[in-house]
């Protein structure tokens, strides 16, 4: 299955490695994914003054150029994720502000792209079970804690595919690599995003509190699908066993780093090197394990 | 004590409001007779004072006039009003009650309810039923008055069930003075009779179901809110006669002490109610939805005006009450403010209010145009008395006690004496109609098991003037 | 000293725009405080996020205005998600944000940040922030 694929700004640059990951595992799995022409950055927030239409058109224009591509379009960011599809929920439902849209980005779109999380399509338009069977790695013994953060699940009547209170599709995903997912209250809460930008300290103490109940439940790993979410789960910990006595620090990967590790790729190219906790002697400790 | 097959098969009821309404026409409706007593010159009680009911707006003399045109009509309901009981003694199934009717110095029975007498009579009174407003004199003459109502001679409302006047003895010219005698100059029938007394009757009945009522409690035991002192603090069912169209102003807002439009209204809850220091320790129960209610008319007659009504808790406990306190709120633009109000005080033109957001922590003060109290509802004048004759139980309050408060909350301790609205506690329109409702299947399922409708023989004394 | 409201104060010219920019009716909040006590910043706020709506009901937009806690909300949504009656609170945050950065420009001075720090952070955290505190 071809699809057209967003990268997006962070899996551009830093993210490198999970966008390497990404476009390995996804066509290991059979989702073909087609980067998108020309694409320009999704704006990093949804907007949230209403009658801001200038902010909406870097989104728009991305729609725009997707609806040339196909109907779906995919991204493996939860936020440019969240943007879009938002976006594109917006220029479906309000005629007005469309058209004010259209005729600054000059375009005639009315919203016909379908912006698809590729969770969500590996979930239902390639099917877990049909990972499984792929599997050559098991992730055996591993217990993983699934964290979601706020950009797939909220707004849920606008982005939500998933239980915004209990979502199960990465846990159920890396069940699906042979891993044991643990459940933990703190999947869904926010991690700070841009806080961090401003005032690390804040950010510090929302990731201690996510990854404290993680570990409570009997996490070795943690899996996220949003690459600011793994950034800051990961650079907190350095910091974290300074300000908390005895903290033991745990790898944060990005789900398709262990997709491509349970699929037998070639996981050299997945940005282990820009790990605040090192991955690698976990990576190392499966890759042993399986052999 | 008579053997059931030869008890008597009528019915008192005391109080005309709508628990006692409703269970007068219950009664009257499955053929038995209903002798049914009201101390005012009208049945409707007090929600023959209200503006609309909540939580629909129902205008709630439109909804009401049909229940008490039948009361009026009905040919099982025997209406006593302007009426007190005076004794009462015997036990169940034989009932011995008396009762004074006040001197109304009008013969009813000849008055044709043409309204001449109240529009030739000159004198203007404060109207207890209109809460003793006072409306400045410039307002008084330029608006329409409805027909009836408001003068030394008066009835109740333009509704009123029975449509026949009563003359008020303490502010007419002629019982005063002997000077005036208008109304008797233009009664076309002859009806009044300034040498009118009272006279009693006395009635036998088989059962009573007490449907008393409440008042409220008086604004002169608050203190902190001005007294009842302070211009333009007015109570709640002041409120619903500025409110109601067959009010003072016919509905149009206005505030007593000028006549001119409130701009600003405050709404004072839990005055004297929730209060086990200073006044009455239970909730009043229907303080929070009438309130919003109020508010909401107020926006609804004054569109700029603000409302803001100081709460402690938002009770709403009711079907469609929630969603009615959300939309005073979210629709009316009501400001809901969390604190008890701590001094109320006028400053010139204005009153002013002390009072606090907990939910900022932020001590407040309006300058408020016009502040509406709701005061602790309370037993209504003589229900201890009354206790008192048929040897029942208050509590410290002056409620009637039920037989049980859970299971019997109808009965008293005594058999064949029920009890059903107010007068036994706090209660809304719908609660006090079931009770209405509750009493008259209670005393239904007795008269039942006591057999036929032989009770034409069993009636009425005259005992004469 | 005691706050005077009044039925101009209640309706002033920035409860105006915080509606407006915000597209939330301030008095459709009840005050149950929800979303003060699901928000995973709260514990670093000088007013809970039930506080700002609060503040703004009662027309004191001010105190907000100089308030740490609209720069701290994150847009989570978490509050919007659970709240009882669909108010988006992110959104009037956001309107208080713009409301000051209109007034005094932008709220984060991106030239103190060390090209070390700025090679580590990911694009969008960068982007974001620069969205959420600049004008």
């Amino acid at each position: 299955m071809k699809v057209s694929y967003f990268p997006g700004c962070t899996l551009n640059t830093t993210g490198k490695g999970f966008d390497n990951a990404v476009r390995a595992s996804a066509a290991a799995v059979g989702l073909d994914l087609v980067e998108l022409p020309d694409w320009n950055c999704c704006g990093a927030t949804y907007p949230l003054i209403i009658d801001n239409m200038l902010e909406l058109a870097a989104p728009a224009h991305v729609l725009v150029a997707a609806q040339q591509e196909g109907s779906i379009l995919t991204t493996a960011c939860s936020t440019c994720y969240n943007v879009l599809k938002r976006t594109n929920k917006f220029i479906q439902e309000h005629e007005e502000e469309r058209d004010r849209i259209n005729t600054f980005i000059e375009a005639e779109y009315a919203g016909e792209v379908e912006v698809k999380d590729i969770l969500h399509m590996l979930r239902d338009d390639v099917g877990f079970e049909a990972i499984a069977d792929k599997v050559q790695l098991p992730l055996k013994d591993l217990k993983v804690a699934s964290y979601y953060g706020c950009m797939v699940l909220r707004p849920p009547n606008e982005v939500a595919y998933d239980d915004p209170d209990h979502p199960t599709s990465l846990d159920d995903l890396v069940a699906a690599l042979g891993a044991t997912p643990v459940d933990f209250a703190h999947k869904n809460e926010c991690c700070g995003a841009y806080l961090a930008v401003k005032d690390e300290s804040i950010t510090r103490e929302m990731v201690y509190a996510i990854l404290r109940s993680a570990q409570n439940a009997g996490a070795e790993a943690v899996v996220t699908n949003c690459p600011l979410c793994q950034f800051n789960l990961d650079k907190q910990q350095a910091e974290m066993r300074k300000s908390y006595a005895g903290y033991q620090p745990v790898p944060i990967f990005y789900f398709s780093q262990l997709m491509g590790l349970a699929l037998g790729l070639e996981t050299e190219d997945y940005g282990w090197e820009r790990h605040y906790v090192d991955a690698r002697p976990l990576v190392q400790k499966l890759l042993e394990g399986a052999s | 004590m008579t053997e059931p097959q030869n008890h008597n098969k009528r019915v008192l009821i005391v109080g005309g409001g709508i628990a006692g309404m409703q269970a007068a026409l219950d009664i009257g409706g499955s053929g038995y007779e209903v002798v049914l007593v009201d101390r005012l010159p009208s049945v409707g009680g007090h929600m023959h004072q209200l503006s609309e009911t909540f939580p629909t707006l129902d205008c709630a003399q439109c909804i009401m006039t049909p229940r008490t045109v039948d009361v009026g009509r009905h040919e099982k309901i025997k209406l006593h009003t302007y009426s007190e009981i005076e004794e009462i003694q015997g036990e169940m199934g034989d009932f011995r009650v008396r009762i004074r009717r006040k001197p109304a110095y009008v013969n009813w029975d000849i008055c044709t309810a043409c309204g001449a007498c109240t529009e030739k009579c000159p004198t203007s009174i404060q109207v207890a039923f209109d809460r003793d407003l006072e409306l400045p004199k410039t307002m008084r003459s330029g608006r329409v008055r409805h027909e009836g109502t408001g003068k030394a001679i008066y009835t109740l409302s333009p509704q009123a069930v029975p449509k026949k006047p009563v003359i008020d003895a303490d502010h007419c010219t002629y019982l005063q003075s002997g000077k005036c005698g208008l109304c008797a100059k233009v009664c076309p029938v002859g009806a009044i009779d300034y040498e009118q007394g009272p006279s009693w009757s006395e009635e036998r009945v088989g059962t009573i179901i007490l449907a008393t009522g409440f008042e409220l409690y008086p604004l002169e035991k608050l203190g902190e809110y001005g007294a009842g002192r302070v211009a333009d603090v007015i109570d709640a069912l002041a409120m619903e006669r500025l409110l109601s169209s067959s009010g003072p102003t016919s509905g149009v807002m206005r505030r007593p002490s000028d006549g001119k439009e409130p701009k600003e209204v405050v709404w004072i809850q839990c005055a004297g109610s929730r209060d086990p220091e200073l006044a009455m320790p239970y909730c009043s129960k229907i303080c929070c939805m009438y309130s919003a209610k109020q508010a909401m008319l107020y926006k609804h007659k004054v569109h700029h005006g603000q409302a803001y009504i100081f709460y402690i808790d938002i009770r709403s406990a009711g079907k469609r009450y929630e969603e009615f306190i959300q939309r005073a709120m979210e629709e009316d633009d009501v400001l809901y403010v969390r604190g008890k109000v701590s001094k109320v005080f006028r400053e010139g033109e204005k009153v002013v209010v002390w009072g606090v957001d907990t939910l900022t922590g932020l001590p407040l003060e309006v300058a408020a145009d016009m502040v509406v109290i709701s005061p602790a509802m309370v037993p209504s004048e003589g229900t201890q008395a009354l206790a008192g004759m048929l040897g029942l139980k208050v509590d410290e309050f002056g409620w009637w006690t039920e037989q049980d408060g859970n299971l019997a909350p109808l009965e008293t301790v005594r058999p064949g004496i029920f009890v059903a609205g107010a007068g036994s506690g706090p209660k809304d329109i719908p609660e006090a109609v079931a009770q209405g409702s509750g009493a008259a299947g209670k005393v239904l399922s007795l008269l039942a098991r006591w057999g036929g409708h032989d009770d034409q023989d069993a009636g009425h004394d005259e005992l004469g003037r | 000293m005691r706050v005077r409201l009044s039925a101009e104060s209640v309706h002033n010219e920035l409860v105006q725009r915080i509606e407006e920019y915000s597209g939330q009716g301030l008095m459709a909040c009840y005050q149950c405080g929800k979303c003060a006590a699901g928000c995973p910043v709260a514990f670093a706020m000088d007013m809970l996020p039930s506080q700002v709506i609060r503040y703004a009901q009662l027309g004191l937009v001010e105190p907000l205005l100089e308030s740490k806690t609209i720069w701290l909300c994150a847009a989570c949504q978490t509050c919007y998600t659970r709240c009882p009656k669909g108010i988006d609170l992110s959104r009037i945050m956001e309107a208080l944000r713009e409301i000051v950065m209109l007034e005094k420009g932008s709220h984060i001075n991106y030239d103190a940040l060390t090209s070390e720090e700025q090679a580590d952070w990911p694009q969008q955290a960068f982007i974001g922030g620069f969205r959420k505190y600049s004008v």
